[in-house]
C-alpha cells in the first residue's frame, strides 16, 4: 500500500475512533443526567412514606454508621500531619500560635470535606457499585421490574438521600477529629500552649469556614450516590464488569469531588467576597 | 374476566442486538391455562422472548399484546397492573441477598398493596407458599444459605404470591442446572400451580424430559423462527432436522469442530 493511502487510512481510523467515543462519552452524560433526575422525582414520595423510611434508614446505617471510623480516622490524622508539616515554619516566624487556625480552617473548609468524601466514595461507593452490580448480573433488577417495583425507586433513591444527608455529617466528624488531632500533637509532641491555641481558633475560624465545607460536601454526597448508583446499574455482565463497574465509580467520583471543590470554591470565595469583604488569616 | 382473547400474543416480533437478529418476525398466541413450552438451542433468544412478554425488552418491530391489550409501547408505570398479573421464575432465580426466604416471598404483595399493609396477612400468605413448595422452616434462612434446587422452590413459591394469584407465570429454564430427582419435583410443581390456580404457563428450557411433562403445547425456536408446534409428543417425534437433532441432543454437522494435525 502507498504510503499516502496508508496514512490517510490511520488518519480515518483516529478520527472515527475519536468521534465515536466522543459520541458514546456525550451519550452516556445524557443518560447519567436522566437517571438522576428521575432518581432525584421519587424523593418527595419516599420521604413522605413509610415504605420510603423503610428503606431509606438501613442505607443510613450502611452508608454513615459504618463510615464514621474510617471518616473520623481520616479527619485526625490529616489534621496531626498538618502540623506537623506546618509547625517548623510558622515556629520559625514567632506564629506558632496562629498554626492551629490555620490547620482548622484549611480542615473545616477543605481538606474536611474533600477526604471525607473521597473515603466515602472508597467505601460507601464502592460497597454500593458492587452491590446494584451484581443485583444487576444476576437479574435481581429485572425481577424487581417484574414484579411491578421500579429499581430507580426502590435501590436508588434512598442510597441517594442517605449519601446526601450523611456526608456533611461525616464530614463535620472529619473536621472534629482534626481538630483533636491538631490540638493532641500542638500540645502533647510540640509543647505548644493549649490556651493560645483555642483562643487564635475562635478569633479566626468562622462560622463561615465551617459552613462552606460543609455545604460542599452535600454536593459530593450527591455525586457520589449518583455516580455509584449509576455505575452499579449499567455495569458490564460477570465478576470482571462488576470489578470494573467499582473501579469506575470510585475514580469518577474522586474527579468529580476535586471538580466540584474547585467551582464551588470559586463561588464561596465570591459570594464571601461580595459580602464580607478580604480576610487576613495572619 | 375471562375474555375470548389469547391471554397472550405475539404479532411479527422482531428483535435485534447489534447486528444480531435474535428474534425474526415471530407470531405467538398463548392458550388460557395451558402451558407452552418453548424449546430450542442456547442463545436463539428464548429467554428474549419471555422478557418481551412481560415488557422487560421492548421489540424492534410488532406488537405484544396481553388480554387483548396492546402492551408493547406501554410506558414503565403503566406496566405495573400488567405485571401484577403475570409472574417471571428467572434463570438464575434472582431472589434478594439481602433478605429472608420469607421476606422474599412476601415481596410481590407487599410491593403491589396499594394503602396500609396487612403485614400479617401477608406473612401467613408467603408461609402458606413456601409449604406448597416444600420449605416450611426455611423461612429466616438468606438465599445464600440454600441449595439451588431450594432456590428455585423459592423462585417458584414468590412467582404465585400474589393475591389473587397471577394469571400467567413465565419460567426460564426452570430446571437447568437441578438433578434429575429436584427437576421432577420442579416439573410437578409447574402442573401443580396449572392445576390449582389455573395459571397459564409459559416455559423456556432445554430439559426435553420437563418438555415431555409440563408441556401442553410445544414450539421449538431456531435462528429466531418457530419451526416446530406441537403436544409435546408430536414436537419430540418430528422428522424436520433440526428439531429432530435437538430433541435427541445430536450437535449440528457445522458444530463439529475437528482437529487436523
Amino acid at each position: 500500500m502507498p504510503r499516502s493511502n496508508l496514512v490517510a487510512d490511520s488518519l480515518a481510523r483516529v478520527g472515527a475512533g475519536t468521534i465515536k467515543g466522543v459520541t458514546q462519552a456525550l451519550l452516556n452524560f445524557g443518560r447519567f443526567w436522566v437517571f438522576s433526575g428521575y432518581a432525584a422525582s421519587f424523593i418527595p414520595l419516599e420521604m413522605t412514606s413509610a415504605r420510603g423510611w423503610r428503606r431509606f434508614l438501613p442505607q443510613c446505617f450502611q452508608i454513615g454508621t459504618r463510615s464514621a471510623p474510617v471518616v473520623m480516622l481520616t479527619g485526625m490524622f490529616i489534621g496531626m500531619v498538618l502540623i506537623v508539616q506546618g509547625w517548623a515554619q510558622f515556629d520559625a516566624a514567632n506564629m506558632a500560635d496562629r498554626l492551629g487556625a490555620i490547620v482548622i480552617i484549611s480542615l473545616c473548609q477543605e481538606l474536611g470535606p474533600v477526604l471525607a468524601g473521597v473515603m466515602l466514595a472508597g467505601r460507601a461507593g464502592g460497597a454500593l457499585t458492587a452491590e446494584l452490580g451484581t443485583m444487576n448480573v444476576t437479574e435481581q433488577l429485572l425481577a424487581l421490574r417484574s414484579m411491578g417495583a421500579d429499581p430507580i425507586r426502590y435501590l436508588v433513591t434512598p442510597r441517594f438521600v442517605a449519601c446526601v444527608v450523611l456526608t456533611p455529617l461525616l464530614t463535620a466528624y472529619a473536621d472534629l477529629m482534626g481538630t483533636l488531632g491538631a490540638w493532641g500533637v500542638y500540645v502533647l509532641v510540640f509543647q505548644g500552649q493549649s490556651e493560645p491555641f483555642w483562643y487564635n481558633a475562635r478569633q479566626t475560624v468562622e462560622m463561615w469556614d465551617l459552613n462552606s465545607g460543609l455545604f460542599k460536601s452535600i454536593f459530593f454526597g450527591a455525586a457520589i450516590g449518583l455516580v455509584s448508583c449509576y455505575k452499579g446499574f449499567h455495569c458490564k455482565p460477570g465478576a470482571e464488569g462488576v470489578g470494573q463497574a467499582c473501579t469506575q465509580s470510585f475514580v469518577t467520583s474522586f474527579i468529580l469531588i476535586l471538580m466540584l471543590d474547585l467551582f464551588l470554591g470559586f463561588l464561596l470565595n465570591g459570594v464571601y467576597s461580595a459580602w464580607f469583604g478580604f480576610r487576613s488569616l495572619v | 374476566m375471562e375474555t375470548d382473547h389469547p391471554v397472550i400474543e405475539l404479532r411479527r416480533v422482531s428483535k435485534s442486538f447489534g447486528r444480531q437478529r435474535v428474534l425474526d418476525d415471530i407470531d405467538l398466541q398463548v392458550e388460557r391455562g395451558k402451558n407452552t413450552v418453548i424449546i430450542g438451542r442456547s442463545g436463539t433468544g428464548k429467554s428474549v422472548l419471555l422478557k418481551h412478554i412481560v415488557g422487560l425488552l421492548r421489540p424492534d418491530r410488532g406488537e405484544v399484546y396481553f388480554e387483548g391489550q396492546r402492551v408493547d409501547r406501554l410506558h414503565e408505570r403503566a406496566w405495573v397492573p400488567i405485571r401484577r398479573q403475570i409472574s417471571f421464575v428467572f434463570q438464575l432465580n434472582a431472589l434478594f441477598d439481602s433478605m429472608t426466604v420469607l421476606e422474599n416471598v412476601a415481596f410481590p404483595m407487599t410491593e403491589n398493596t396499594t394503602g396500609r399493609i396487612d403485614r400479617e396477612k401477608i406473612r401467613h400468605l408467603a408461609a402458606k407458599c413456601l409449604e406448597l413448595v416444600g420449605l416450611t422452616g426455611f423461612e429466616k434462612k438468606r438465599p445464600a444459605e440454600l441449595s439451588g434446587g431450594e432456590k428455585k422452590r423459592v423462585a417458584l413459591a414468590r412467582a404465585i404470591a400474589m393475591d389473587p394469584p397471577p394469571k400467567v407465570v413465565l419460567y426460564d429454564e426452570p430446571t437447568a442446572g437441578l438433578d434429575p430427582q429436584r427437576s421432577d419435583g420442579i416439573n410437578k410443581l409447574i402442573r401443580q400451580m396449572q392445576h390449582d390456580f389455573n395459571v397459564t404457563g409459559v416455559v423456556v428450557t432445554h430439559d426435553m424430559r420437563s418438555t415431555a411433562e409440563v408441556g401442553d403445547r410445544v414450539l421449538v425456536l431456531w435462528n429466531g423462527h418457530f419451526v416446530a408446534d406441537g403436544t409435546a409428543q408430536e414436537v419430540l417425534q418430528a422428522q424436520e432436522p433440526h428439531v429432530r437433532r435437538f430433541v435427541q441432543g445430536i450437535a449440528e454437522p457445522g458444530d463439529v469442530v475437528t482437529f487436523t494435525a
